[in-house]
């Protein structure tokens, strides 16, 4: 399914959201690492990625989480919303889950 | 004129862009270093080495499939003497696998066994691919097994640095990476993987060690294995991985993300978190030979490649076998030595691993024809490599081929070595032989017959490692027991040098089992007491059993794992040995940097001092089976009002009698305490750091039968800590 990725930035709040859709792989991850960089340009306090609507995830697409962690800083939160199981199990055995913050879309 | 400079946006390369298109697929000239695949912007960039090919086709495969979707044949001008390199454009590093054929002659008479039939896998591929479920069997009749495959390598390591402990301070702890958390009762996440590993840490750092070392986990084919336990029935697999298949790539099935293709950031982050907790991490590597085996194993990669570069051939081209499993990798030659430095290094930097075991190490000495060097380059090279300075460098120093090197393997002022004749007389020592205590002092304290110039921190002491019996199997089987190993107990060492406490196995008598568990506690004391580096074997200090297996090397079984039910049925031995480990790290006198002279350069007493029944009276007689040493050291170099002597003293029995010992007298202020007795009942058999009881009789200590004793001199006013 054809990646696709919308920004949208709240500036008072420094948040920063990106909904994500479709196969996010080595194709696409490098349109995604291009909104981060964009994002990149003003303070951000709050990466916000909606992932309850990616269909794939690959090992490339978990190393766009690396790059958001080294590209924002320490002083950034990144939240992942809506989390397949096995993505999330995934990034909790790589560490992966030391740069980011899980949430159910529930609790958003 | 500077500051255009730093302007000035910066320039790519002009050239990265293809000169022409090969089986659909657009390409370049490629780069000859660094050899294997690399990333280069816009493609991946691809170097193989054969000095005798003819020819050279770049195979690529979509991930699992057993067709390629193109095959690229080097244009002769993409060769640069023995290299071939190619830049191939447009790829999707995700979803393709690579490999080779080589075409050339094939005379094995004369060692050169091409055969482009084959497909080959990458000496310096970082994945391989289809291998990611443990005990899985591939399809040996694919084309291409072993599938190289390229990471991507990104891998935040939040300022993570080696730790570079000194190695007197070291304890290191040998493990399986699979066989430590695949036992049910592990209760982690992901059992038997890096991610379980990583949860036992807690476990390690409260055992006291600071050093894992990790048995291969170089990718190799457990599956390998054909045979069968007679015994069960059950499917035999090569559960050590002492035969790699592709010595860059990380175990896959040793990651629970492995299916993923995520091995190597899972192992990454294990490093990461062990360095956090102030745990090194060894590898243990296998550079003695390859998965291929002799002229009629299979062609994986080196064989295919070029077979006359990288194995010793006899004169008539067949295989040597120094390594006793079919092949040995011809270490010295000048291309294969590059190979194995670019592999250590790669490992260094970029898994952050900081130190290496290396497996039949003597191989490494050996010339192309087999004959031991004197000063073998790789050995040198290894020793003195800019990236590899901070690593610790250890020595397995014989090898199957008759070659014993302990002592004399060449150091360079940068080698250790497992010390087998360490491991020897403690062993004997223990079972009461006659003729051991001299040797056995010369152990003690570090080897400075062997290492004389190197110090304590060459000699790797052990009594137990992953070959051969665990410690509670050495003191219950008088002779090996690998039935189950479907060699008709042909395998493993017969030279032991285990008793079994009167009766052979399992037992319920009382005696025997308590008479076991003490020389358990003998054999770790002296251990942990002894000048050098320590190795524990895991799960010795919890009571482990192989059940009288002293080759377990394909028992992929609970009964072979770290059975996590006896950290709460062996408390009592596990707290002694974390008891034993913090004695080692509050005492700098156990851990010394150079060898003990038996001088009294400061102080009250020598650096080391000997003794028997009477004080200053060692009896060095064959007949002897008992000995008392003291450790001392003043740092102060002997103010009477510094107050931080340095003092311990220790004597083991292996008499079948208990005798009173006579004990040193002590200078005014320190007085005995005693800080650990084999004979004693739990808790009493060992005291932590600070809580050590004083000795009622400060002149005269009765020592049981088979029982070893530490005193720790110190004021008589009890500093509880």
């Amino acid at each position: 399914m054809a990646f696709q990725a919308r920004m949208y930035t709240d500036s008072e709040t420094a948040t920063v959201t990106i909904r994500l859709v479709g196969d996010l792989d080595s194709g696409s991850a490098g349109r995604l690492n291009e909104l981060i960089a964009e994002a990149s340009r003003e303070p951000v306090r709050r990466l916000v990625l909606l992932m309850d609507r990616l269909s794939y995830l690959s090992s490339a697409g978990l190393r766009c989480l690396v790059y958001a962690h080294q590209k924002l800083g320490p002083g950034t939160d990144i939240v992942l919303v809506g989390t397949r199981a096995e993505v999330a199990d995934t990034i909790r055995l790589t560490g992966l889950d030391h740069s980011v913050i899980m949430q159910d879309p529930a609790d958003v | 004129m500077s500051e255009q400079a730093v302007q000035a946006p910066a320039l790519d390369r002009i050239d990265d862009y293809p000169t022409q298109v090969i089986a659909g697929l657009s390409v370049r000239m490629g780069r000859p270093m660094p050899f294997g695949a690399t990333r280069v912007p816009g493609g991946v960039n691809f170097s193989v080495y054969s000095n005798r090919a003819s020819a050279m086709t770049l195979v690529l495969f979509r991930l699992g499939e057993q067709e390629p979707f193109a095959e690229l044949p080097f244009p002769p001008e993409f060769r640069i003497g023995g290299v071939f390199a190619m830049t191939v454009f447009g790829l999707d590093v995700e979803a393709f696998e690579y490999g080779y054929r080589a075409a050339g002659p094939a005379t094995p008479e004369v060692g050169d066994r091409f055969n482009p039939e084959r497909v080959l896998s990458d000496p310096y591929a970082r994945m391989i691919g289809g291998r990611a479920e443990w005990a899985v069997q591939p399809d040996y009749f694919n084309p291409y097994v072993y599938r190289s495959r390229l990471p991507l390598e990104d891998f935040d390591w939040e300022g993570d640095r080696p730790l570079r402990t000194p190695l007197r301070d070291m304890v290191i702890y040998e493990v399986h990476v699979r066989g430590f958390t695949r036992h049910p009762s592990s209760g982690v996440d992901a059992p038997g993987t890096y991610a379980g590993l990583l949860q036992k840490i807690p476990y390690l750092v409260e055992l006291g060690v600071n050093c894992v070392e990790l048995m291969p986990v170089f990718e190799f084919d457990e599956c390998e294995n054909v045979g069968v336990d007679p015994t069960t029935g059950r499917r035999l697999l090569n559960y050590w991985g002492y035969s790699t298949v592709g010595f860059f790539a990380p175990k896959a099935s040793y990651a629970a993300t492995g299916r993923y293709g995520m091995q190597v950031d899972e192992l990454k982050n294990l490093v990461k978190h062990l360095h956090r907790a102030g745990i090194e991490v060894v590898l243990d590597v296998v550079f003695n030979h390859t998965a291929e085996g002799n002229e009629l194993g299979p062609t994986i990669s080196f064989r295919g490649l070029d077979n006359r570069t990288y194995y010793m051939l006899t004169p008539e081209g067949y295989y040597y076998n120094f390594s006793g499993a079919g092949n040995t990798v011809n270490c010295n030659d000048p291309v294969v030595r590059g190979f194995v430095l670019d592999c250590l290094r790669y490992w260094a930097a970029d898994f952050h691993i900081d130190g290496f075991r290396f497996d039949l190490a003597a191989i490494l000495d050996r010339a192309p024809d087999g004959t031991p060097l004197a000063n073998p380059p790789l050995v040198e090279s290894l020793a003195h490599d800019p990236v590899l300075r901070d690593c610790t460098l250890i020595a397995e120093a014989w090898d199957a081929g008759g070659l014993y090197q302990v002592g004399r393997f060449p150091g360079y002022f940068r080698w250790s070595e497992w010390n087998g004749r360490y491991r020897d007389v403690l062993r004997r020592h223990l079972k009461g032989d006659l003729d051991t205590v001299g040797e056995l002092a010369t152990r003690l304290v570090g080897s400075p017959d062997l290492y004389g110039a190197r110090g304590p921190g060459a000699s790797v002491n052990f009594v137990t490692a992953h070959d051969g019996f665990t410690l509670r199997d050495l003191f219950s089987y008088d002779g090996k027991h690998n039935e189950a190993n479907g060699e008709g107990n042909r395998d493993g060492d017969d030279n032991n040098n285990s008793w079994n406490c009167g009766v052979e196995g399992p037992t319920d008598q009382p005696d025997v089992l308590a008479l076991r568990a003490r020389q358990q506690r003998n054999a770790l004391l002296l251990l942990l007491c002894s000048s050098g580096v320590p190795m524990l074997l895991a799960g010795d200090e919890v009571g482990r059993s192989q059940h009288g297996n002293n080759n377990a090397y394909c028992q992929d079984a609970a009964d072979n794992w770290f059975d996590w039910s006896l950290v709460e049925r062996n408390a009592h031995l596990l707290r002694f040995v974390r008891a034993a480990i913090a004695l080692r790290r509050v005492h700098p006198v156990l851990r010394r940097r150079e060898h003990p002279t038996g001088r009294q350069d400061r102080g009250f007493f020598p650096d080391v001092s000997w003794h028997g029944v009477r004080a200053w009276q060692p009896d060095w007689s064959g007949g002897s089976r008992l000995l008392a040493m003291m450790f001392y050291d003043r740092p102060d170099g002997g103010d009477p009002a510094g107050g931080d002597d340095d003092c311990v003293y220790l004597v083991t029995n292996a008499h079948w009698e208990g005798h009173p010992v006579e004990l040193p007298a002590l200078p005014p202020g320190l007085a005995w305490h005693r800080a650990a007795d084999t004979a004693a009942p739990a808790p009493a058999d060992a005291y932590w750091p600070g809580s050590e009881p004083l000795l009622e009789d400060q002149r005269a200590l009765p020592v049981a039968p088979r029982s070893t004793v530490v005193l720790v001199a110190r004021p008589p006013q009890p500093e509880i800590s």
